[in-house]
């Protein structure tokens, strides 16, 4: 860990007018940021502490939605009444992430903004393209059983590692960031990117921008949703996959569907069109099959991570029972429903 | 004196250092404040294989705070001899030297020591040093080396060879009706105690020390800093009161503790040096290993033939070992035995003993095979182990002391349910889970080790017991106090044990599951002793009513000493001493092993474990939702430090099972997941019921107190029961732990 200067701001115009210089970081619930500081992967000049700012509400919008802060802490979130209420999927997917001491200290902009999990991405004596561009990408032909089977480049095949951002993903949240140019809204689907040839990009922000708030549109998920994490252990592991699954009924069929993927891609994996499949269509394991088969049709191994393919296919199936039965899967019980 | 009543010994007794624990008022090595201390960080290769062309440092010196920099060019002088580097658990071969020439034989080797004022100084300076190298090959995968493995020339002390083969294994084998063969792999494993290792040296002026070190052997440490840097042993007090996990990753002395030794010594400061999680994946760990167990029965299930080779993996300057296959020779009686053991240089530190080293693998592997076995023949798991009951040790035709495995059977099938188990596979469902039950024996050594103690009795009645014994989170503490206390009938309050200090009577290094036994011997020994004076001092006072009495006669409770048939016979402790104008009585108590005995016996711990799994096929998730543990492990001082104990070892046989493993990037030679993030130990919710039994078991051969020693069976038998059990529930057997999703799916 390096030597750096520390600012903490109280509102968030002086909070930009901080992260103007080249190496600030911003620093809010610190799970992730820390972590990499220790293993020099990540080396701030500057720590740009926002705890001081005015981003802990979570407010009705006029839409209908709901607008949170971006320091709203992960157990916050998750356990408000508003949100259970209306976006128990969101709920649902937090809750199947970290543990408690992690998520009463992380933040909502901080999920948006955490690290991939890639092994070479935390060993800085290992080439990684997405922590020092050009050198290459160890996981490649390496360690690799968590990598991404969706949407890899030739530089980069490290995956997003959140469980909230899956569950945004599938809600078409949008992000509300503010920087030296203004405020604009980025669409859920646009915020994070795939690695390409720049896999040191994580998402779309521009250097000196802030996130604000996470928007909710109104949503109809509440009855038959779920978010189904498939991992190594039981609680605390990332997700080898996971499914977040919303539907709207119409008689016995399925009127409008959203699936998203986690843990395997370099950002929560939707496919549109595929989902345009189940439309209409009365819910069958066939017909998940064929919608699970769509979704995955690009998708490539790397060796290790084979298996996620498959992993993949049979989590949206039984995500997609479960979401259409109205018995989403409880983060509280062990065995999948 | 056995017949007064044992008030302490064998109740349910809490932690007497828990309050301290868990107020955090019990201090760890890293944690003891010192005078103007200065703060090492350890800098480490960043290649498996080769030699250190360049070394840039300046950037290192540059940042504020720095004092110095070590490297192999300006270390500080340390021994020359090999063995004056052996520590007394060392396998044989050169010990590692940290800075000791330009050589790089495993990843992370240490290559420079950054001491600075501050911790955050020498981790920013240890950042920004900088090695070239020239790269030699490198190889960290075993499966490549299963060729050149070799029997080891040298046998590491204490560690028994494969006994010769008996019978005609192969012939026997040949001509059996029903027969196996398959290949099994524990993939490596790190300790990763909760305590990162740490040493606080505190420099009291011309070369006197007291070190402050994680360790399993206060002793063993402070003989290997004396030996190493040729200091005086009466200048040199080495401290380990508290101990935050070990599992034999603290039985050798680790490079921290080197290191702050010579910072200190070459600045003429104190020095504190802490490992980061990373880079205690650098130090020891369990060794990866390929296993073929060969088993071939009658059509009843009684076994013909035993063959088992182990290929195992050490480093390239030691020959680790440990008995992996011995245990295939006792466990079951058969008269055709066959095991061999070898080794493979990789470039990877030295592996080092790792709860129940050996056995946690080869009976994993054994128990397995055993298992498939008992399909083949049709009979059922539980039943063919009874059927092979060995009623004695057959690679030494020696008698056990006690073997109550078969009321491990009987008792833990009854607590498990056994009698209502399905015998056909994937017979039992649950929705989306299929259910199955397996079962798997344990057995470890039951040692007694040479240790000694004293015993200080005061006038005011009150106890002092010491030993050089630590306590890694064993029970330790509270044990020697509740034999103490019993000893003198005492309240717990009123004994005071002390341990982990280099200065006490001798003992060994906290390992092996002998503590309890051999440190507990001796602490009674001690008191023994000390209540024989007391009783010499009462029987010559005036008019003593204990005039006529024998030392058998007495016993010491409630302050007083009193004819046991005969309670009013009494006289206080406080009168005796005060009589005999003493302050205090205090005597020696030493034990060791009866060699005679061991002639004719030998000494183990056994267990039967039944495990119950969930296994969602389709998905492959396994969850282990039941474990009984029944062991048989002689006397039980403390109930509930024991069953922690067990617990403790069953939650590590199901990490071994389900989740452990280093990851290595074999083209770098480098582990890849070496956080607690990425290397997966069961998480609370990984555990579900655990039943702990201990079945009656009387033994007076095998240590003076009947204690046989918790450490390390709960592991034993527990990663082969929930394989058993994933294959009682699937059908399918997959033999490479842990059994992650990916192995599932693929089977």
């Amino acid at each position: 860990m390096n030597r750096f200067d520390y600012v903490r701001p109280d509102n968030v115009s002086d909070a930009i007018r901080a992260l103007a210089t080249g190496s600030s970081k911003v620093l809010a619930g610190g799970t992730n940021l820390v972590d990499l500081m220790k293993y020099d992967v990540e080396r701030p000049g500057r720590i740009v502490d926002i705890n001081r700012l005015p981003l802990k509400e979570i407010t009705p919008t006029a839409e209908g939605g709901l607008r949170i802060g971006a320091l709203v802490s992960n157990t916050d979130l998750a356990w408000n009444d508003d949100i259970r209420r209306q976006y128990p999927l969101l709920a649902s997917a937090i809750l199947a992430g970290a543990s408690p001491q992690l998520r009463n200290a992380a933040t909502t902009g901080g999920n948006l903004l955490q690290r991939t999990r890639c092994y070479y991405f935390y060993d800085p004596s290992t080439a990684c393209n997405k922590r020092d561009p050009g050198t290459g990408c160890s996981a490649i032909g390496g360690v690799n059983r968590i990598h991404a089977i969706l949407g890899a480049s030739p530089d980069c095949i490290a995956v997003h590692p959140s469980d909230m951002c899956v569950a945004l993903a599938a809600l078409n949240a949008s992000v509300d960031v503010e920087g030296p140019d203004g405020k604009r809204s980025i669409p859920f689907s646009d915020f994070h990117r795939l690695p390409g040839s720049e896999p040191q990009r994580d998402n779309t922000m521009s250097s000196g921008e802030l996130i604000t708030a996470v928007v909710l549109p109104p949503s109809d998920f509440g009855a038959n949703y779920t978010y189904l994490k498939i991992r190594d252990r039981l609680s605390y592991a990332f997700a080898l996959v996971s499914v977040a699954v919303g539907l709207t009924l119409k008689a016995d069929a399925i009127d409008e569907a959203r699936v998203a993927l986690g843990g395997v891609a370099h950002k929560p994996w939707r496919d549109t069109a595929a989902e345009e499949l189940l439309r209409g269509q009365r819910p069958d394991t066939q017909l998940f099959l064929k919608f699970a088969d769509q979704v995955l049709t690009p998708a490539h191994g790397q060796g290790e991570n084979n298996f996620k393919i498959e992993l993949a296919r049979r989590a949206m199936v039984r995500a997609l029972h479960q979401a259409f039965a109205g018995t989403p899967q409880d983060q509280s019980v062990k065995s999948v429903q | 004196m056995s017949l007064t009543e044992n008030i302490h010994i064998g109740r349910p007794t809490n932690r007497v250092d828990g309050r301290l624990k868990v107020t955090g008022q019990a201090k760890y090595a890293a944690e003891y404040p010192a005078a103007d201390l200065l703060h090492g960080a350890i800098v480490g290769s960043t290649i498996a294989a080769g030699r250190i062309t360049a070394l840039n440092v300046e950037p290192a010196r540059q940042v504020p705070g720095v004092v110095e920099v070590f490297t192999h060019e300006n270390r500080g002088k340390a021994a020359w001899l090999d063995r004056s580097w052996r520590d007394e658990v060392a396998p044989p071969g050169h010990p590692f030297r940290p800075l000791h020439s330009d050589r790089i034989l495993f990843d992370g080797q240490p290559i420079a020591l950054v001491v600075a004022d501050s911790y955050e100084a020498a981790r920013d300076a240890a950042s920004l040093v900088s090695a070239e190298y020239e790269v030699r090959e490198h190889c960290t995968e075993l499966e490549r080396k299963r060729s050149e493995a070799y029997v080891p020339p040298e046998k590491r002390s204490g560690i028994p060879p494969p006994p010769d083969p008996r019978g005609d294994p192969e012939k026997a084998f040949e001509d059996a009706p029903i027969k196996i063969s398959r290949d099994y792999r524990v993939n490596a494993e790190h300790h990763n105690p909760m305590e990162m290792f740490g040493t606080t040296c505190v420099y009291e002026g011309n070369d006197k020390l007291t070190i402050y070190d994680k360790t399993q052997g206060s002793q063993n440490a402070q003989g290997y800093v004396t030996s190493v840097f040729g200091l005086k042993s009466k200048n040199v007090r080495l401290i380990n009161h508290y101990v935050g996990g070990a599992f034999g990753s603290a039985l050798r002395p680790q490079h921290q503790l080197f290191f702050a030794v010579m910072a200190s010594l070459e600045l003429k400061r104190s020095v504190r040096v802490s490992l980061t999680r990373s880079q205690m994946f650098h130090i020891g760990y369990r060794p990866d290993n390929y296993q073929t167990v060969s088993l071939a029965a009658d059509r009843e299930g009684r076994l013909r033939s035993i063959m088992h080779d182990a290929v195992a993996s050490t480093s390239h300057y030691e020959d680790y070992q440990e008995a992996v296959v011995n245990w295939s020779g006792m466990m079951y009686h058969c008269d055709n035995v066959k095991l061999s053991y070898r080794l493979a240089k990789l470039h990877t530190p030295t592996p080092c003993d790792m709860r129940a080293p050996g056995a946690a693998i080869g009976v994993t592997a054994l128990e397995c095979a055993l298992d498939e076995l008992s399909y083949e023949v049709g009979i059922d798991p539980l039943e063919i182990r009874r059927l092979n009951f060995a009623s004695k040790d057959e690679n030494t035709d020696k008698q056990f002391t006690s073997k109550a495995l078969h009321a491990c059977y009987r008792e833990g099938a009854a607590a498990f349910g056994w009698d209502k188990r399905k015998s056909v596979p994937r017979s039992m469902q649950d929705g989306h889970d299929l259910i199955g039950w397996g079962v798997s024996t344990g057995m470890w050594d039951a040692f007694l080790q040479k240790a000694e103690a004293t015993a200080k009795l005061s006038a005011d009645g009150k106890l002092e017991v010491s030993t050089a014994a630590s306590d890694i989170g064993t029970g330790t503490w509270t044990i020697l106090t509740q034999i103490g206390a019993d000893a003198f009938g005492l309240p717990l309050e009123d004994v005071t044990a002390r341990i982990g200090d280099s200065t006490l009577p001798t003992s060994p290094v906290e390992g092996g599951s002998w503590t309890a036994a051999s440190n507990g011997s001796a602490v009674q020994a001690a008191c023994e002793a000390a209540k024989e004076t007391l009783f010499k001092h009462a029987k010559k006072m005036a008019n003593s009513p204990l005039a006529d009495s024998e030392f058998e006669d007495v016993a010491v409770s409630g302050g007083c000493i009193f004819r046991i048939d005969d309670p009013g016979k009494r006289l206080a402790i406080s009168e005796i001493m005060h009589a005999a104008d003493l302050e205090e009585i205090e005597e020696e108590g030493k034990v060791g092993p009866d060699l005679l005995q061991m002639m004719k016996y030998i000494s183990y711990t056994h267990s039967a474990v039944f495990a119950e799994v969930r296994v969602d096929e389709e998905l492959g998730i396994v969850r282990v939702t039941r474990i009984v543990c029944a062991a048989a492990a002689g006397r039980i001082l403390n109930p509930k430090t024991a069953r922690s104990q067990i617990l403790g070892g069953v939650v590590m046989g199901i990490g071994m099972a389900l989740h452990e493993e280093a990851m290595t990037d074999h083209r770098l030679g480098k582990i890849m997941n070496h956080n607690l993030a990425e290397y997966h130990i069961p998480a609370h919710a990984d555990i579900e019921n655990i039943e702990v039994i201990f079945v009656d078991e009387h033994d007076e051969k095998v240590s003076p107190l009947g204690v046989k020693g918790l450490g390390e069976i709960g592991i034993v038998g527990t990663a082969s029961a929930v394989a058993n059990a994933i294959f009682h529930a699937t059908g399918k057997r997959v033999r490479d732990f842990p059994i992650t999703i990916d192995k599932l799916l693929a089977a």
